[in-house]
């Protein structure tokens, strides 16, 4: 008797194990049929109701689903009408009157009109509102200039401010200011946020937990049907595995591909798309204490590190060097005659030298990863390299992201010397407003967490946002920027270009300045 | 033996209340706040405080404490801040996909493991076992995570065999036909490992029961061979090949966590790693308490089945 009986048995077995995962193979993989666009999208939704998200990520898709009074003019950051066709500004900026698109209904076939608008503003900031309760509602204070928000008419909606605000309109632009069917909130309530119902070109139509959210178009939309009949958006969080399903053909778009994953997609099967945007990426310097506290040292660590290097070889292109704290995707508020600080190691050494500053030891806050944030160990690396080669002594502290904010945002004294930061902003007026005025240090509930102080520039920012007159606003902030840029509290580094592929059935793909993934126009064969 | 069971679900009351507080308070004590998490860039002082009163995470600690143990002592686990669902309901479904995971995985290296094993031992210094110990230990030493991966390139990117991620194709799929599909690489990534760790100790079980002076007498009253190496010395090696799978089993639990990530499986792991990340407290505390809760149930069952089996344990 030999051991010959059982391992053909086994070989039977075997094969056939080897049969039955043939046939499961056996089907091709189902490709998407055209008119159905999938989107890999970087992490599940926290919900469809835009007034209680935060996430870009989300916003993909609510800007799809729904639309604001007035929106980004495509390609700019202007505001244009949407579901306001005109309206009108009081002499001292504080109250605002829009006229309404007239024959809109939402999802639900609820009427769009002044009451359902102010039942949106009521029920983010009035905590006495009965649907108030459907929040939190983070980014409310986008709004809390709202004193009051009165309906004229069924087709006529008042704003009243507590004080002339110039953002406010392009804050009515971004997804915390969409709006959502006041009908389909009481209907839901909690579960709106899974319920959508706006008025935008497409329908929510299911949404399967950690698998995907389908809508479908909008055959009513008021501003043209789109040509998909559907869009499928799947949370694929791990990149390699959105790269593999883009490269595979399970995704048909891709958004914020890795930098070192770009060469995957030349060649004639798929199309890179990319935008810069209002991002930009910097090192907040602690102006209080320690080297920087000297404005020459400051602007030695402007030239010394090789921003061209950073984004030509660690982001492989996908960000443009930095010049001031504007990034230039604001192109009416941006100071074209600014040039960024050339890298220019032997300046630094000199400034340095000059500003007698002899203790050069650095501790610099670098982040894991976050909104925004690139590559940022590789790029902190490379930061402290330079930094270094012209006398610095820098010693990096990682942390993960959530308790960098914790250690930055309160401040840098006593911790820190500089620090990564990357903001993206709907308004010029933003991020200055908020993080280089003296106003806005951390202990006075800012985020200027390197403590830059400067009377002139806090006299512009506030002068800019009061102005009405865009010109005027204009005027000041590119003042601003040339001051800033001087002083240098922060090494200003990066803008960053959004980038996106899709593959050869996609066609009338672009990306917006506003960061939005906007899919009504988008065709798919 | 009704004694037996409610004495043993008694003594795990105490295991899960300390589960409790050790999940609660490592989550107070990470750095970071679920309202800077959301808040991101904007989390101003004042943002933040108004944010965290929203989410009611304004309370004393202990408070807090208390009002999230009489909540779920009613079944009331909460709502999770970053997914706006009932943290109940985004557990169970998970936990479901990581079940079918790491069980078809489990069954895969159980299966292989012992065959492996076997085989190995039945033929010792042949080239059958030669053959099969090089496989093994490439296979142990392998990363699953990076073998995904490699699966993956080779047989969704460059052979279209079979789909990169996801447990269900999201156009018309859903069926079982699908399923399977979509489990065969990840299921294989995981197992792995866990195969090569079992077949390495069932060989060496079964060559110290083949020494035996029963299977001599086995072989000698003319068993078959093929009846001695199943019958008799596989049944013999299983005593010590059984506590290495119940080690091996809470290995591919825990090894899910990768696969998920890499294959997108919509599993637990993926999504206390995403919960963590998110701050997403009750999430993670919710989830690491059912984890645990049906750790300990499933130690129980496992206890009580060999009770039924062996009588030598006391009931």
């Amino acid at each position: 008797m030999t051991l010959g009986n059982w391992t053909r048995r086994a070989l039977l077995a075997a094969s056939g194990a080897a049969l039955a995962l043939g046939l499961t193979v056996a089907p091709a993989i189902a490709q998407t049929p055209p008119g159905v666009l999938v989107v890999g999208q970087i992490a599940e939704p926290k919900a469809l109701d835009p007034a209680a998200v935060t996430a870009v990520n989300d916003f993909r898709i609510l800007m799809n689903v729904y639309d604001g009074l007035v929106r980004y003019k495509s390609g700019t950051l202007e505001v244009e009408p949407a579901l306001a066709t005109s309206w009108d500004i009081s002499e001292d900026g504080t109250v605002y009157t829009f006229t309404l698109r007239e024959g809109v209904t939402f999802h639900d076939g609820s009427a769009f009109d002044a009451e359902a608008v102010k039942f949106n503003f009521d029920r983010m900031l009035n905590e006495d509102h009965p649907y108030h309760y459907t929040g939190p509602f983070p980014l409310a204070f986008f709004f809390s200039a709202i004193a009051s928000t009165d309906v004229v008419d069924a087709n006529t909606v008042q704003f009243t401010l507590n004080a002339p605000y110039a953002p406010f309109l392009s804050n009515l632009a971004y997804p915390t200011g969409l709006l959502v069917s006041p009908a389909a909130v009481m209907q839901h309530g909690a579960d709106f946020g899974r319920n959508p119902s706006g008025t935008g070109p497409y329908v929510f139509k299911e949404w399967r937990s950690n698998e995907a959210v389908v809508v479908e178009k909008n055959a009513g939309y008021w501003d043209g049907v789109p040509s998909l009949e559907a869009v499928i958006y799947r949370p694929i969080t791990d990149a390699n595995t959105r790269v593999a399903e883009m490269l595979a053909g399970g995704i048909d778009m891709m958004v914020e591909v890795p930098p070192v994953s770009l060469s995957e997609f030349q060649g004639d099967d798929f199309t890179v798309v990319e935008q810069a945007g209002p991002h930009v990426w910097f090192l907040i310097l602690n102006a209080k204490e320690g080297p920087f506290a000297n404005k020459l040292v400051r602007q030695a660590a402007n030239y010394a590190v090789n921003k061209s290097a950073l984004v030509n070889d660690v982001l492989e292109g996908t960000a443009d060097v930095a010049a001031g704290p504007t990034p230039p995707a604001f192109a009416w508020a941006y100071n074209e005659a600014l040039e960024p600080y050339p890298y220019d190691p032997d300046k630094a050494k000199a400034l340095i030298a000059e500003s007698g500053v002899e203790d050069l030891a650095l501790t610099f806050y670098v982040t894991e990863g976050g909104s925004g944030m690139l590559d940022p160990v590789a790029m902190g690396t490379a930061i402290q390299a330079d930094l270094n080669a012209v006398g610095f002594d820098v010693a990096i502290e990682t942390y993960e992201w959530n308790t960098f904010l914790g250690q930055v945002n309160p401040g840098l004294e006593g911790k820190a010397d500089l620090a990564q930061m990357a903001w993206m902003t709907n308004d010029p007026d933003t991020l200055p407003y908020l993080a280089l005025r003296t106003e806005a240090w951390p202990d006075k509930g800012g985020f200027n967490s390197g403590y830059y102080s400067n009377a002139e520039v806090d006299e512009l920012l506030n002068a800019a946002r009061v102005s009405t007159d865009q010109t005027e606003r204009a005027g000041l902030y590119k003042k601003m920027q040339e001051i800033v840029q001087d002083d240098a509290p922060w090494v200003f580094v990066a803008n960053w270009k959004q980038n996106a592929v899709t593959n050869a059935q996609v066609e009338n793909f672009q990306l917006e300045p506003s960061f939005f993934l906007l899919l009504r126009e988008v065709v798919k064969n | 033996m009704g004694g037996y069971i409610l004495k043993r679900l008694i003594s795990a009351i105490p295991v899960l209340l300390g589960i409790t507080v050790i999940v609660f308070l490592i989550m107070a004590m990470i750095p970071g706040d679920p309202a800077t998490a959301i808040l991101g860039s904007y989390a101003t002082p004042e943002n933040v405080e108004k944010l965290n009163r929203d989410l009611g995470l304004d309370k004393p600690l202990v408070q807090r404490y208390f009002i999230w143990l009489g909540n779920m002592a009613q079944g009331d686990f909460g709502r999770s801040f970053s997914l706006n669902r009932p943290v109940l309901d985004e557990v169970a479904e998970r936990f479901n996909a990581t079940l079918v995971l790491a069980g078809t995985a489990f069954v895969l290296c159980a299966f292989l493991g012992i065959l492996a094993g076997v085989v190995s031992a039945a033929r010792q210094y042949g080239w059958a076992d030669k053959g099969i110990t090089f496989v093994v230990l490439i296979g142990i030493s392998v990363p699953s995570f990076f073998l995904g991966m490699m699966m993956i390139l080779t047989f969704a990117v460059d052979l279209r065999w079979l789909p990169v991620s996801g447990m269900y194709a999201i156009y018309g799929g859903g069926d079982l036909p699908d399923l399977l599909r979509h489990l065969v690489m990840p299921a294989t990534a995981l197992a792995v490992v866990a195969t090569g760790v079992i077949a390495r100790l069932s060989r060496s079980a079964m060559l110290e029961v083949l020494r035996l002076d029963f299977i001599r007498t086995a072989r000698a009253k003319g068993v078959p061979e093929r009846g001695v190496i199943w019958r008799h010395a596989l049944k013999a090696a299983m005593v010590s090949i059984i506590p290495v799978l119940g080690i091996q089993a809470g290995f591919v639990l825990s090894g899910a966590v990768y696969i998920e990530i890499v294959f997108q499986w919509p599993g637990v792991g993926r999504m206390l790693v995403d919960a963590i990340l998110k701050r997403d407290i009750l999430l993670v505390q919710g989830g690491v308490v059912f984890v645990a809760a049906c750790y300990v149930l499933f130690n129980i069952a496992v206890d009580v089945a060999q009770s039924l089996l062996d009588p030598r344990i006391k009931t």
